[in-house]
């Protein structure tokens, strides 16, 4: 069973739908005490860092993904999910993330922006959501920031666009991606099947 | 490396039992093919990019709404979706993302109300939000046309563009009203001019009749990506083959 966190920011029928289609059941929830006692946890979300903030102390789900992260439950962040566990982002200076991880999100630069299509991963190092995939596959993006992660060693992969910048991470049970595996096809489908089986 | 994409779109008709796909020529329907859902995971498999879906209908009987198309579709298909066709505020847009959608796009009502651009954008991120600019060329310049190419505004295309890149539109779908349905090969000019004017993605559309014109779309005309219809649905192209001979060409697709 993965659990889904509900906190109002973008759609979480694809990722449903994606985990529906590999036979795995989940559970979309804002309720702090399910997300503390989940087996295996999903913060997805698209929009805007302050926002999202905002919505997570509203709901306190705030503190319960740092306590579900604490007792090791496996987590993926995926796009603002995953850019929300740094300390803070260009998008809304003011605004304290959620700051799992030390570093700061950044605004794209010196491309197009937003990023909108498939671009390729450079395999960093070994991680259990890539197995099975080869170096230069494509996943599909939609972003204009990115997180900079002070600790380099949790970098999986990193993906060029003007620069090379890190699109995901592992740490522990903590896995963050900054494109969208429930819109990569086959190769989205592959790592989300990787997290179900860790 | 950004890939550059290629993008079927299925011109939905509500008024058809389950929405069937229609086909028009200088934005004038004539032919249907088949359900939008089994279309869209055929082209899914196939190796496209991303899938657009238009709500063409023009009657105000529908038999099936939009919502029910990308609930349908989103169950099989695991690649971005985007849904145009008589949007109108930020509850039509939501209903559109609930229902699994990924980005919705605009045309009509962002010309008459330019702060829905802005309202959308700041509601949904930029990356979901996409103007199409349906374009007519004036000997000298663009003209945006909206209602499906039934009414010209006197909006310049260029300017427009800018202008919504401004408002925090995070793509362009950029339509040529003189090559829609022709298979002459985009309009280059424009799609260059406009990719030109603005830092956000532009997808090139109407009038891709072979393999060859998409590669200019890319080269000449600066696209990012590439839309086609009836191309696809009539089989003339199949998406696979137009990719390998675009690798092949050196243009960097998935």
């Amino acid at each position: 069973m993965i659990t889904i966190i509900d906190y109002g920011m973008g759609n979480l029928k694809s990722i449903e739908n994606a985990f529906r289609y590999l036979g795995v059941e989940t559970k979309i929830t804002d309720n702090p005490s399910e997300i503390e006692k989940s087996k295996k946890l999903v913060f997805p979300g698209v929009g805007n860092f302050g926002k999202a903030i905002e919505n997570l102390k509203k709901k306190k789900i705030d503190l319960a993904i740092k306590k579900a992260i604490e007792k090791g439950i496996p987590f993926l962040g995926i796009c603002l999910g995953f850019q929300l566990l740094f300390e803070k982002s260009e998008e809304a200076p003011k605004i304290k993330g959620l700051s799992i991880f030390q570093g700061k999100v950044s605004r794209l630069k010196k491309a197009k922006i937003p990023q909108i299509g498939w671009n390729q991963l450079k395999i960093q190092k070994k991680s259990k959501i890539l197995k099975g995939l080869k170096g230069g596959s494509f996943v599909y993006f939609m972003h204009s920031f990115y997180p900079k992660p002070l600790d380099k060693k949790i970098i999986i992969t990193k993906t060029n666009y003007g620069i090379d910048f890190c699109s995901s991470i592992e740490s522990k049970n903590i896995f963050g991606v900054q494109f969208h595996p429930e819109k990569s096809g086959k190769v989205g489908l592959k790592i989300l099947k990787n997290f179900v089986e860790i | 490396m950004l890939a550059h994409r290629i993008i079927p779109c299925l011109d939905c008709d509500l008024e058809k039992p389950g929405g069937r796909i229609v086909k028009g020529i200088k934005f004038k329907k004539i032919r249907y093919t088949g359900l939008p859902w089994e279309l869209a995971e055929r082209y899914y498999k196939e190796g496209a990019d991303e899938i657009v879906f238009l709500d063409i209908t023009a009657s105000a009987e529908r038999r099936t709404t939009m919502v029910e198309v990308v609930k349908k579709t989103c169950q099989k298909v695991f690649i971005p979706i985007t849904v145009g066709g008589g949007i109108r505020s930020v509850e039509d847009a939501q209903r559109l993302f609930r229902a699994g959608a990924d980005k919705i796009s605009i045309n009509t009502a962002a010309i008459q109300n330019p702060r829905l651009v802005k309202k959308l954008s700041k509601t949904f991120g930029s990356q979901a939000v996409v103007v199409a600019i349906d374009a007519k060329n004036r000997d000298n310049w663009f003209e945006c046309s909206i209602y499906g190419g039934k009414k010209f505004t006197g909006v310049d295309a260029i300017l427009w563009a800018k202008k919504v890149a401004e408002l925090g539109a995070g793509e362009i779908l950029l339509t040529s009203m003189d090559r829609d349905g022709t298979k002459e090969g985009f309009d280059l000019e424009l799609t260059k001019r406009i990719s030109k004017s603005v830092s956000i993605p532009v997808i090139a559309s109407g009038g891709a009749g072979k393999k060859e014109h998409f590669l200019e779309a890319f080269q000449k005309g600066k696209a990012d990506a590439a839309l086609a219809a009836s191309l696809f649905h009539f089989g003339e192209i199949k998406i696979s083959e137009l990719k390998r001979y675009l690798k092949e060409k050196g243009i960097n697709v998935r």
